[in-house]
């Protein structure tokens, strides 16, 4: 009986397993292994068994006298591209933090249209989003000649092609993954605690750093992976808006997959990025596991 | 000499776009360690008067005033004055010693001197065990003592209470009005409650206010307002009440039914008389000071309340002690007579 019982569990969750083995952990392998090998002559990989990937993830050989320096353009990338995610993360914080608390505030019945006109971006694709903000802050974009036609600057702002131009990129398109679950958290806040405070001598800013922040963490900590994780494996944008110099990790990744024709050492950085990206879950996991304690 | 707490110079407040008026001139000034209650039906203006008070409304006309200095434009982190909120609103994310010395940290004070204090407060409220809780492990009346202790831990000049027991059941309820009682004496500080039970207003108060659509209709001890309520609403209000309507000449009254009974200084013209049921004394026929037959009578274990129609066909009720049988001795329609003990005619204002 209980054996025909675990069977059953068993042939029910197979569906699940495969498509779980076929869609994640199977490519995950894959790439696992080739970062293992050694790079074809024109793409792909040859049977040959090595750690030169890993080791041309952070070192450089030079060609000539076979000296080994730190490969400090990579280190420029991750550097960049974590930056430009914890930036991104914190921009999209404080504007989606308002912007939650303001639907949230919002009768009942207009909250569902405010929501709706959040997710709006995202029902349009990635890469004309991406070009319209390039339209926007383009030397001859609406920005610069509305700042130049009001006098506020002389000569047009060079934004596109820079950290900058990626960063309102990032920061706009991934706003409402933080101000969905900000929102939600703050639905969900009593405030009338707000009152209870403000009466117990807390200032304004005291309110919201002792009393709203720490009860709508959840809400924070998730919105804040939501849009850390993509923006670490950012493409699109800045590939469109950073151009080819500002590199970001995932446009460094592609470029070994392509032009680099290195497919290890791409498989390589791709586990990096993983490892990273694992590691921000894990502090999500915590601070959510510290919330359930508190109940 | 007793010094004023709390006063409030003809405090104004409309919502909306005037429309509506919550408070209408409300001037009333609370002594320094009185227990004051609020009480008036829902909607009245008693939780909007508070709020001004508090500091999160703020008068549309008029004056708040603790002890003697204007405070009508200082937000409510500027004022000593804590609330006890009817929902409690304990922060969900802190222990009950943290709620409690939430207050003071806010206010400056050092570390120790938090910790002294918030051992005290949880002393004082008996939740010592309860310390390192958070709110959602604590039961209703738990949680209401936390509210309490949080709000009294700063000692403020005076604390607000909105209907604090409202949400506790009856046996907790009765409870908790005697341990507040018992807080206010001994911590004497001035407490202004609120409340719509009429009985929770009469047994805990030094002084109570009632209130009906944003007006004081009067303010005295709850012996005051049962034995001498200045108008219908307030007799109405506050107790079960008879209403004769009846014209005064002189010394003496002629009710509707036609029967004249003395009442020195009642004046002239047509009056209202209210008279308690507890002071109305059923009699044989014949006797007594008006004649009534019997229209029902309800069973209220220490009493029953007679339900009589006068001649002119006037309804009353009045109440009559229950002998040790339980009997009431008296059938539906029976013919009975009526006395008023001594004094207990009252004039209405109006
Ligand atoms: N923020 C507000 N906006 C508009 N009208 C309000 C507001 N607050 C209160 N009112 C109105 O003011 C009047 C007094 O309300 P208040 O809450 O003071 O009554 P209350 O005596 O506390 O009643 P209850 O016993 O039901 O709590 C009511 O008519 C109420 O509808
Ligand atoms: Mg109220």
């Amino acid at each position: 009986m209980a054996q025909s019982r675990t069977r059953t569990a068993w042939l029910l969750s197979t569906p699940a397993l495969v498509v779980l083995f076929c869609a994640a952990a199977g490519p995950l392998m894959i790439v696992l292994v080739y970062s293992f090998l050694s790079p074809g002559e024109y793409s792909g990989v040859v049977w040959d068994p090595t750690l030169e990937a890993w080791f041309r993830v952070l070192f450089r050989r030079d060609i000539f006298d076979g000296t080994v320096s730190l490969a400090d353009a990579h280190l420029t990338i991750f550097w960049r591209s974590v930056k430009l995610s914890l930036l991104t993360t914190l921009i999209t914080f404080v504007i989606g933090l308002p912007t939650a608390w303001f639907i949230a505030t919002r009768p009942a019945r207009s909250r569902p249209l405010w929501l709706f006109l959040i997710t709006i971006p995202f029902w349009t694709n990635l890469l004309i989003r991406t070009f319209a903000i390039m339209q926007v802050i383009r030397n001859e974009g609406i920005l610069n000649t509305a700042l130049l036609k009001i006098g506020l600057i002389d000569s047009p702002i060079q934004l596109l092609n820079t950290d900058t131009a990626v960063l309102i990129g990032m920061a706009y398109v991934y706003l409402p993954l933080m101000v969905l679950p900000l929102f939600a958290a703050i639905d969900r806040f009593d405030f009338r605690l707000i009152e209870a405070a403000y009466d117990l001598y807390a200032s304004r800013w005291r309110v919201l750093r002792r009393i709203i922040l720490p009860i709508i963490r959840p809400g924070i900590v998730a919105g804040s992976i939501l849009v850390f994780v993509p923006s670490l494996g950012a493409y699109v944008t800045p590939r469109v808006l950073g151009g080819g110099r500002n590199m970001m990790l995932g446009n460094f990744i592609e470029l070994q997959f392509g032009q680099g024709r290195n497919w290890p050492l791409g498989a390589a950085l791709s586990m990096v990025l993983l490892v990273i990206v694992t590691l921000a879950l894990l502090v999500y996991v915590r601070a959510s596991s510290r919330d359930e304690e508190r109940g | 000499m007793t010094t004023t707490a709390i006063e409030a110079r003809a405090v104004t407040k409309r919502f909306g776009a005037g429309e509506i008026t919550a408070l209408d001139a409300v001037s009333i000034s609370i002594a320094q360690g009185e227990f004051f209650t609020l009480l008036g039906p829902s909607g009245c203006g008693k939780t909007t008067l508070l709020r001004c008070i508090a500091g999160f409304e703020t008068p549309t006309d008029g004056a708040i005033l603790l002890s003697g200095s204007d405070i009508t434009a200082s937000p409510p982190n500027k004022r000593n004055v804590n609330t006890v909120f009817q929902s409690y609103a304990l922060f969900p994310h802190l222990t009950v010693a943290q709620n409690i010395g939430f207050g003071l940290k806010m206010r400056g004070d050092d570390a120790a001197k938090v910790d002294k204090r918030t051992e005290e407060m949880l002393a004082l409220v008996k939740m010592e065990q309860m310390a390192s809780r958070r709110p959602e492990q604590l039961s209703g009346g738990q949680q209401q003592r936390v509210a309490l202790a949080r709000a009294l831990a700063p000692a403020p000049e005076v604390l607000l209470l909105d209907e604090p027991l409202s949400a506790l059941d009856l046996k907790l309820r009765k409870e908790m009005q005697s341990e507040l009682k018992r807080l206010q004496s001994e911590t004497g500080i001035t407490f202004v409650f609120v409340t719509h039970d009429q009985e929770e207003a009469l047994t805990m108060s030094d002084r109570i206010a009632v209130m009906s659509h944003g007006q004081l209709q009067q303010v005295g001890s709850p012996r005051e307002i049962y034995t001498r309520p200045v108008n219908r609403f307030v007799a109405d209000f506050i107790g079960e009440t008879n209403f004769l309507e009846a014209e005064a000449k002189g010394d003496s009254v002629t009710l509707s039914t036609g029967d004249t009974l003395p009442l020195p200084g009642a004046g002239t013209g047509p009056i209202t008389l209210a008279v308690r049921p507890e002071l109305l004394r059923l009699t044989e026929p014949g006797e007594g000071d008006l004649t009534a037959t019997v229209r029902d009578s309800v069973y209220f274990g220490t009493d029953w309340h007679c339900h009589l129609l006068l001649s002119d066909g006037t309804e009353v009720v009045a109440r009559m002690q229950s002998p040790p049988t339980g009997e009431s001795g008296i059938g539906k329609g029976q013919p009975v007579g009526l006395a008023f003990a001594p004094g207990a005619l009252r004039v209405l204002e109006d």
